[in-house]
């Protein structure tokens, strides 16, 4: 079949073509624009090509809160990804129980962030909050406020807690959706519950395992408002993660050649991150 | 192998069952004998999948008992009853290769790699599986995916029965054929108790040594094609059995004497006695089209008479046992055979005939042969 061409048909792709200009591009340039410019003033401005890239990327500061950023979220990938799927597992298949569970689960998903880092917030106090005061009762002493690793332990739990019913949920609707037949198959063919979970379950559970784990790569990765209420960063830097350090440049020092270049190459190790785990899970998915 | 007895069976999904309804298993008591290859044929929701389930034990029953060797198994799962179970639609592993798949239900129970690759091999020649051993499953065809989820249910030699659930559903028809001839021959080595359902009375003819026809939750007949054909015991399985299907009249019994549309039918005494002594809420007399005779100048009833006697020839019509004089409503040719519709009262009935025989348009008249014609009481066959 011969295709016809139609010039007029590009016109029909103006309105998203404006819509993500406005909403992406142009934002995105801007941040460009600062990145390759040392700027005193309105009326003096001078360009810098790459100056800021080269110093940033040789920035201590920024080093350790990539290292920071990445130990973050792969301990939320860790212990996120599987919790989810068992809770998804256990959770019961119909009925008014399965009901509650879901409204349970989605509760945490329905507070804002900043709420979530308050609740902790006091939570995690040792004279007045539940976990915090017992804590303390029982022997251990633990203070996030004091002890980088209680802070970090904290910071974990509370995104676990604020997230873990995102996987849940979805591998729930994964699991949902495997037909009775292969339950049926499987049962017919001996298959422990195991073989069952690695043969049938995992296998239909991977396209919203992809979905799941790069909206918890990217969004543990972006985290900002949690800890920023909980800790504020510390104690000392300990908890201080890359959206951090940035917002202190830009907005704090107003360093915003500095901060632009910052922006850009963290933009960039979220593309380039997601888009490893993307084309592994897809490798797994068409097993090769 | 086993040989599989249902002893009062009976089952419903709803938890208070009230009458018939509510069963999609009516009590019934029956016996798969070991080795045996059997068909389950019926309509779609006659129960023949539930069946299916409650023998695999994917459904437990609400009454009665199942019977493996004389064992009850009620209480126990698909596995220790170490049954197969083909689906109506592939089911296969999508991660495994089709290797995989095939060992699967071996290396669940434990089998030596060794045991598995011989077995997986012989399987997969059976069934023409072995280019794609090495692909992975999930890229195979439609076709290539069912042969994959029998051939699961085929590697284990030592299972009780193997039962099929319309395995063919999704095979393009040259291969239905193939494969069908394929389970056979594989029943025929391994003398496996198979039993296989369809809602196809081909399929189940060509598969089985024996049919067990269900119908609103009951087996009606369970028989051979032949005695399907010959001597339907239900009303049903005249009517499901056969192309077209058997034809059924009004019957009244009067007086001791049998009559079709007010005409006497000749009856022996045995049968007049059995009638006699039968209670019934309706009487049927069915014949199958393939035995109605149209007849002709070349039928030896009228063969015998001087042909250009018409007079004669009425009369010996009018007066000849169980010969009835039909309207001719249609005509069919299908190559082979001639399927012609006729009307006999009020009821409209069909006569399969050779594709030589010509059919006047008009009138004409037909003979219900004795022997083939059958007596039914409430659907019932009177036998």
């Amino acid at each position: 079949m011969k295709k016809v061409e139609n010039n007029k048909a590009w016109l029909l792709v103006l309105p998203v073509f404006l819509l993500v200009a406005f909403s992406a591009v142009i934002p995105l340039m801007t941040v460009v624009n600062y990145s390759v410019q040392d700027i005193f003033d309105t009326t003096n401005r001078y360009f810098v090509g790459v100056e800021w890239f080269k110093e940033v990327l040789r920035d201590p500061r920024l080093h350790d809160s990539l290292i920071r950023q990445f130990t973050f979220s792969f301990f939320v990938l860790l212990i996120e990804i599987p919790l989810g799927i068992s809770v998804a597992l256990m959770m019961p298949k119909e009925g008014r129980w399965s009901a509650l569970c879901l409204i349970l689960l989605a509760i945490p998903l329905l507070i804002p962030w900043n709420v979530v880092g308050t609740i902790w917030q006091i939570f995690g106090r040792a004279d007045i909050g539940l976990m915090g005061y017992y804590l303390n009762a029982i022997g251990i002493d633990y203070n996030y406020a004091n002890n980088s690793a209680d802070a970090w332990a904290t910071v974990l739990l509370m995104d676990v807690w604020h997230w873990t019913s995102l996987i849940a949920l979805l591998c729930y609707s994964g699991l949902r959706a495997i037909p009775d037949a292969y339950y049926q198959a499987a049962r017919i063919d001996r298959a422990s519950g195991w073989a069952i979970f690695r043969y049938i379950q995992l296998p239909k559970l991977q396209s919203v395992l992809l979905i799941g784990v790069l909206l918890r790569f990217m969004d543990s990765f972006m985290i900002y408002t949690e800890p920023f209420v909980l800790t504020g960063g510390g104690p000392g830097n300990s908890t201080t993660f890359l959206s951090q350090t940035l917002t202190t440049m830009a907005i704090g020092q107003f360093d915003l050649g500095r901060a632009g270049a910052f922006s850009l190459i963290y933009f960039l190790i979220i593309l380039l991150v997601s888009w490893l785990l993307y084309t592994a899970m897809q490798h797994v998915e068409k097993g090769e | 192998m086993a040989e599989i007895h249902l002893r009062q069976l009976a089952h419903s999904y709803s938890a208070n069952p009230q009458g018939h309804k509510d069963y999609a298993i009516r009590e019934m008591d029956h016996v798969w004998e070991k080795g045996g290859a059997y068909a389950l044929l019926g309509p779609s929701g006659c129960g023949k999948s539930t069946l299916l389930n409650i023998i695999s034990g994917l459904v437990t029953p609400s009454e009665g008992q199942i019977l493996f060797d004389g064992h009850e198994v009620n209480s126990l799962t698909p596995q220790q009853r170490n049954i197969a179970q083909v689906f109506q639609f592939p089911v296969i592993y999508d991660t495994m290769s089709v290797y995989d798949n095939l060992a699967f239900p071996l290396r669940n129970v434990g089998k030596t790699e060794a045991e598995i690759s011989a077995k997986v091999k012989d399987i997969a020649y059976m069934l023409e599986l072995e280019d794609v051993l090495k692909k992975k499953a999930k890229n195979l065809t439609a076709d290539e995916k069912q042969k994959v989820s029998m051939g699961r249910g085929l590697v284990r030699d030592d299972v009780s029965a193997i039962l099929f659930d319309e395995p063919l559903t999704v095979i393009d028809p040259h291969l239905k054929w193939k494969l069908r001839r394929k389970l056979k021959q594989i029943h025929e080595q391994f003398n496996i108790t198979m039993v296989y359902v369809t809602h196809d009375q081909l399929e189940a003819s060509t598969f089985a040594d024996k049919i067990a026809v269900m119908y609103g939750g009951q087996v009606v007949q369970f028989g051979t094609p032949r005695e399907l054909f010959e001597k339907p015991e239900h009303t049903f399985v005249g009517y499901f059995i056969g192309s077209p299907g058997m034809n059924f009249f009004e019957g009244s019994f009067q007086q001791n004497e049998l009559y079709l549309e007010g005409q006497l039918i000749s009856l022996d005494k045995e049968m007049k006695s059995k009638l006699a002594i039968t209670p019934y809420n309706s009487l049927k007399l069915g014949i199958r089209p393939e035995f109605v005779e149209v007849l002709d100048a070349n039928s030896p009833l009228l063969n015998k008479l001087n042909s250009n006697d018409n007079d004669a020839k009425t009369a010996l019509l009018e007066s000849c046992a169980n010969c009835f004089k039909c309207e001719v409503l249609l005509v069919s040719d299908l190559g082979t055979y001639k399927i012609v519709t006729l009307k006999l009262g009020d009821t409209e009935f069909k006569a399969r005939l050779p594709e030589e025989q010509t059919v006047p348009s008009g009138s004409v008249y037909v003979r219900f042969p004795g022997n083939w014609l059958k007596v039914y009481a409430d659907e019932y066959l009177i036998d």
